[in-house]
């Protein structure tokens, strides 16, 4: 070994004076259980979901509701996203410029913002056919767990956008290095809850 | 605009009779005089402690010294006091309860129906949130880095803010005893009576509020226990050479990372419910309760052992080290540690029989509950056989633990009946269940924590507490225990009903008088306690244990002086076994210097921790209050702390190998010029923190 690594995840640390491996290691095991315990939540989410999803009450049901091209767009614009940030974490190991980290970082927050626009479109539509929460349980229920996804996805969006400042004044530094990292673990999270969203409430919903 | 608008947008829903001061005025009876009381303590309260900081000029030790520590040491302190501070107030609350009741046989006794709703859901919701997790957080905290061999836990600036979020949602219950009311729904605060339907108030925002601030920082001590105990180990430390309550700490921290999240979705679904006009627990358009009961008690459950299991872990502790003996049956109790905490998860719908599962659901639940009976049963034996043949001293921990043992296994007897589905049928909702539950609470989680203070309290504060006052408080919590609670066997076969604020049967009357007695008894406890407190404190000099082993025990913490350094260990301990620093005492190789001496990297002290409080305090105030500029503010409040500190690369601060020297030889000369303590002595001045080592131990 050259230098100081997380061997686990190939985290190339080298050159990094203040920050110990150790305590990256730490680190990158506390934000692991983060996930895991927030993954808990969404399994409880859906675990509602699936009890309410019949509840319409007379209110407009996932048939009425749910536009399957619009969530094929979202999937394929968050997939995306996480293949760019895929790269994002490749090129912080490899280059030593910061340009190229930056643009993927960049292009990872664009998609994830034009998700969102597509989300948020998404709902407006619902709330103007009248499909708003107080209806019923299921419109609960589904303005319960796909907007807590979506509130996540703006929470790793803001959380690029400090990154972005932090690269912008401490360059890669070893703790930049490490946030980014955990920031791509929340990011490739949400896609895979993104994933069981799409299956289980719009497939399921319009296809089921 | 309008005035009444603009105090909307100003104050929300916040008027004069929002104050009980104003309610008692305007209505005085003893009930709402009662609540104007409990009001005005907590302003006099406040003012006073804000009086006494600024006369003794406490302000900047205060905050530059504890509350902006990262010193997990310091950190279970603080949580410790916030429990002792909550514990009051809930017991007084039960207390009140069963006075109450006592008076209130076909008569209207002190409380009102609405008030005494109150007491018994603040009683519960502070009991568990407020007084037994912070208590049990606070020894984790002090206790788990210093066993492990660690300087700190894993994470130090999450620990401070899981503190200050623990300590906001505490403050909010307290708030609302001033301003406001809370809710009335217990301590599990069903829907769909919590619901705005049935409690348009503040009362179930209160609750709503104060019990996610807690979930979270609960979720977050979980995270900070487990990387804590995966990662932090000293060379050599492996998990099998962890000290026990390391064991139970880690299946606690396991628990509390997996049931958590249940809980914080329920009170987060409640409140969409409450606030946006969701229909999750609602009656109609297609809300269904039962969802909020799966979720309350999939955390539920998983909860009674997270607070039972510290609790097992330091009676593990404290029996081998008065036993002078090896713990009986380590590996056995390791796993039955990690049963119990799987099993956990398998049995909630146990707190729900007669809520319409079909029969077939019901049995497994009972058949998984009784299955639990197992590994505690197995529990049981290891700290029996630990015992036999042991050099015992009945020091208070030790009675704690004694009594633990045969009050607990009593309790877990009523909980093998209560897990028979057709008898649960007949004694639920009633006193029975109120019983069986402080029955198993009370030694299984409060006399723990009583003996784990007792038993670490001298290597906190370098002082031993009163064994006196100890072996007093002792007899007032068992006494006490059993006559308040035992009654209420009684009575719930009879067929009261828990909750009741009045009651109509005579011949319970005798038996509410018993339990009265007990509860006061019990109160005596809690104050004898505080009297313990007091006199060591002003006894100290000729109580002081600085070379930090008055109990001749086995385990890392016990090997530093008492008071331990900031960080810990002078240098980094290597661990060749189990009870590795009795093994090092009998061996010779206690202290001694280190070859050579290091600078040691510890966190410098943040303030991000208690912002992060004060903003979580203010938001959830203003969103009890629908006072939505102040909930706002109180969420930037905790981000932005928070983002900033991500930019602050200055977090550590270096303590100079010489330092570290001088102050760890200071401490060795001290240990070689002190004389070894034989362990009869070991409760009077003679014990200076030394203990003589039998050499005959080398041989068993």
């Amino acid at each position: 070994m050259t230098g100081p690594q997380l061997q686990h995840v190939d985290l190339d640390l080298k050159g990094s004076g203040h920050l110990e491996l150790n305590e990256a290691e730490t680190g990158v095991h506390g934000f692991w259980i983060f996930l895991m315990s927030d993954a808990m939540v969404f399994a409880l989410l859906f675990a509602v979901y699936g009890t309410q999803v019949a509840a319409t009450a007379g209110a407009p049901g996932p048939q009425a509701e749910f536009k399957l091209g619009s969530a094929f767009i979202e999937t394929l614009i968050l997939l995306t996203s996480s293949l760019t940030f895929g790269l994002a974490s490749i090129t912080m190991k490899y280059d030593r410029s910061c340009t190229k980290l930056v643009a993927l970082l960049c292009l990872t927050l664009v998609l994830g913002i034009a998700f969102l626009g597509f989300e948020l479109n998404d709902f407006a539509t619902m709330f103007s056919d009248n499909a708003t929460p107080d209806r019923s349980g299921f419109l609960s229920v589904f303005f319960a767990l796909v907007p807590t996804h979506g509130l996540h996805v703006t929470a790793g969006c803001l959380w690029i956008l400090v990154m972005l400042v932090q690269i912008a004044i401490f360059g890669t530094d070893a703790r930049v290095k490490l946030n980014l990292l955990k920031l791509g673990l929340f990011w490739h999270f949400l896609d895979i809850i993104w994933i069981a969203i799409f299956s289980v409430v719009y497939l399921q919903g319009k296809l089921g | 605009m309008s005035g009444d608008s603009l105090w909307y947008l100003l104050l929300g829903r916040l008027d004069a009779k929002s104050l009980p001061f104003v309610r008692a005025w305007e209505n005085p009876n003893i009930s709402e005089i009662i609540g104007a009381f409990a009001g005005a303590l907590v302003v006099i309260g406040a003012i006073a402690l804000v009086a006494v900081l600024t006369w003794k000029r406490w302000w900047r030790p205060l905050f530059l010294e504890w509350l902006t520590s990262l010193d997990h040491k310091k950190i279970g302190i603080m949580y410790i006091a916030l429990a002792g501070v909550m514990f009051t107030r809930a017991l007084i609350e039960a207390v009140l309860m069963r006075t109450q009741q006592s008076l209130a046989v076909n008569a209207p006794g002190i409380v009102g129906p609405e008030h005494f709703a109150q007491l018994f859901s603040t009683h519960g919701s502070i009991m568990i949130f407020f007084m037994a997790m912070p208590f049990l957080t606070g020894l984790i905290n002090y206790v788990v880095p210093l066993q492990i061999g660690a300087r700190d836990v894993a994470f130090p600036l999450l620990n401070s803010i899981s503190l200050m979020l623990t300590a906001g949602g505490a403050g909010l219950v307290m708030v609302s005893l001033a301003i406001g009311e809370f809710s009335t729904g217990g301590w599990s605060g069903y829907p769909p009576y919590t619901e705005t339907a049935y409690q348009p108030g503040v009362g179930p925002d209160y609750w709503i509020w104060a019990i996610t601030l807690s979930s979270i920082g609960t979720t977050l001590s979980g995270l900070n226990f487990a990387s804590t105990i995966y990662k932090k180990r000293c060379p050599g430390m492996h998990l099998m050479r962890m000290p026990l309550f390391c064991w139970t700490t880690l299946c606690t921290a396991i628990l509390m990372i997996f049931a958590m999240p249940p809980l914080t979705v329920a009170t987060a679904l409640l409140a969409l419910d409450r606030y946006l006009g969701f229909h999750f627990f609602t009656n109609d358009l297609g809300g269904n309760m039962m969802n909020y009961v799966n979720l309350f008690w999939l955390f539920g459950h998983p909860e009674v052992y997270i607070v039972i299991l510290p609790s097992f872990g330091i009676y593990s502790e404290v029996v081998s080290a008065f036993s002078s003996k090896e713990l009986y049956g380590y590996t056995s109790l390791v796993i039955a540690t990690m049963v119990i905490a799987l099993l956990s998860f398998t049995v909630w719908v146990h707190h729900f029989f007669t809520m319409g599962q079909s029969p077939d659901i019901n049995s497994y639940f009972g058949i998984a509950t009784m299955l639990i009976g197992v590994p505690t049963g197995v529990k049981v034996y290891d700290w029996i056989w630990t015992m036999f043949r042991g050099k015992l001293r009945f020091t208070p921990p030790m009675l704690f633990s004694v009594a633990f043992i045969i009050t607990f296994v009593l309790g877990g007897f009523s909980g093998i009946l209560l897990a028979i589905p057709p008898i649960d049928f007949v004694v639920h909702n009633t006193v029975f269940l109120v019983a069986h539950f402080h029955n198993v609470l009370i030694p299984g989680t409060l006399y723990g924590l009583i003996a784990g203070y007792q038993y670490w309290f001298p290597k906190a504060f370098g002082f031993r507490l009163s064994e006196g006052w100890g072996k007093i408080s002792f007899v007032c919590w068992v006494v006490g225990f059993y006559l308040a609670f035992m009654p209420l066997y009684v009575l719930g076969l009879g067929g009261m009903p828990r909750r009741s604020q009045a009651l109509f049967e005579p011949d319970y009357w005798p038996w509410l008088l018993v339990a009265e007695i007990g509860a006061f008894i019990l109160l005596a406890g809690l104050v004898t306690l505080f009297v313990q407190l007091w006199v060591s404190v002003r006894d100290r000099e000729s109580n002081r244990v600085p070379v930090g082993d008055p109990w001749d025990a086995r385990s890392l913490e016990w090997s530093v002086s008492a008071p331990p350094p900031e960080y810990n260990f002078a240098t980094i301990p290597h661990v060749s076994g189990r009870d590795t620093f009795f093994l090092r005492k009998v061996h010779d190789g206690a202290y001694k210097p280190a070859h050579h001496y290091r600078g040691i990297e510890m966190p410098k002290n943040s303030w991000v921790g208690p912002l992060v409080g004060l903003g979580s305090a203010i938001c959830a105030f203003g969103l009890v209050w629908h006072i939505w500029w102040m909930a706002g503010l109180g969420f930037a409040g905790i981000w932005v702390p928070v983002i900033a500190r991500s930019f602050v690369r200055d977090t550590h601060r270096w303590i100079p190998a010489a330092e570290v020297e001088v102050a760890d030889r200071h401490w060795l000369d001290l240990a070689h010029a002190t004389h070894p303590v034989p362990r009869e002595l070991e409760e009077s001045h003679v014990n200076r923190g030394l203990a003589e080592i039998i050499p005959a131990e080398v041989a068993a």
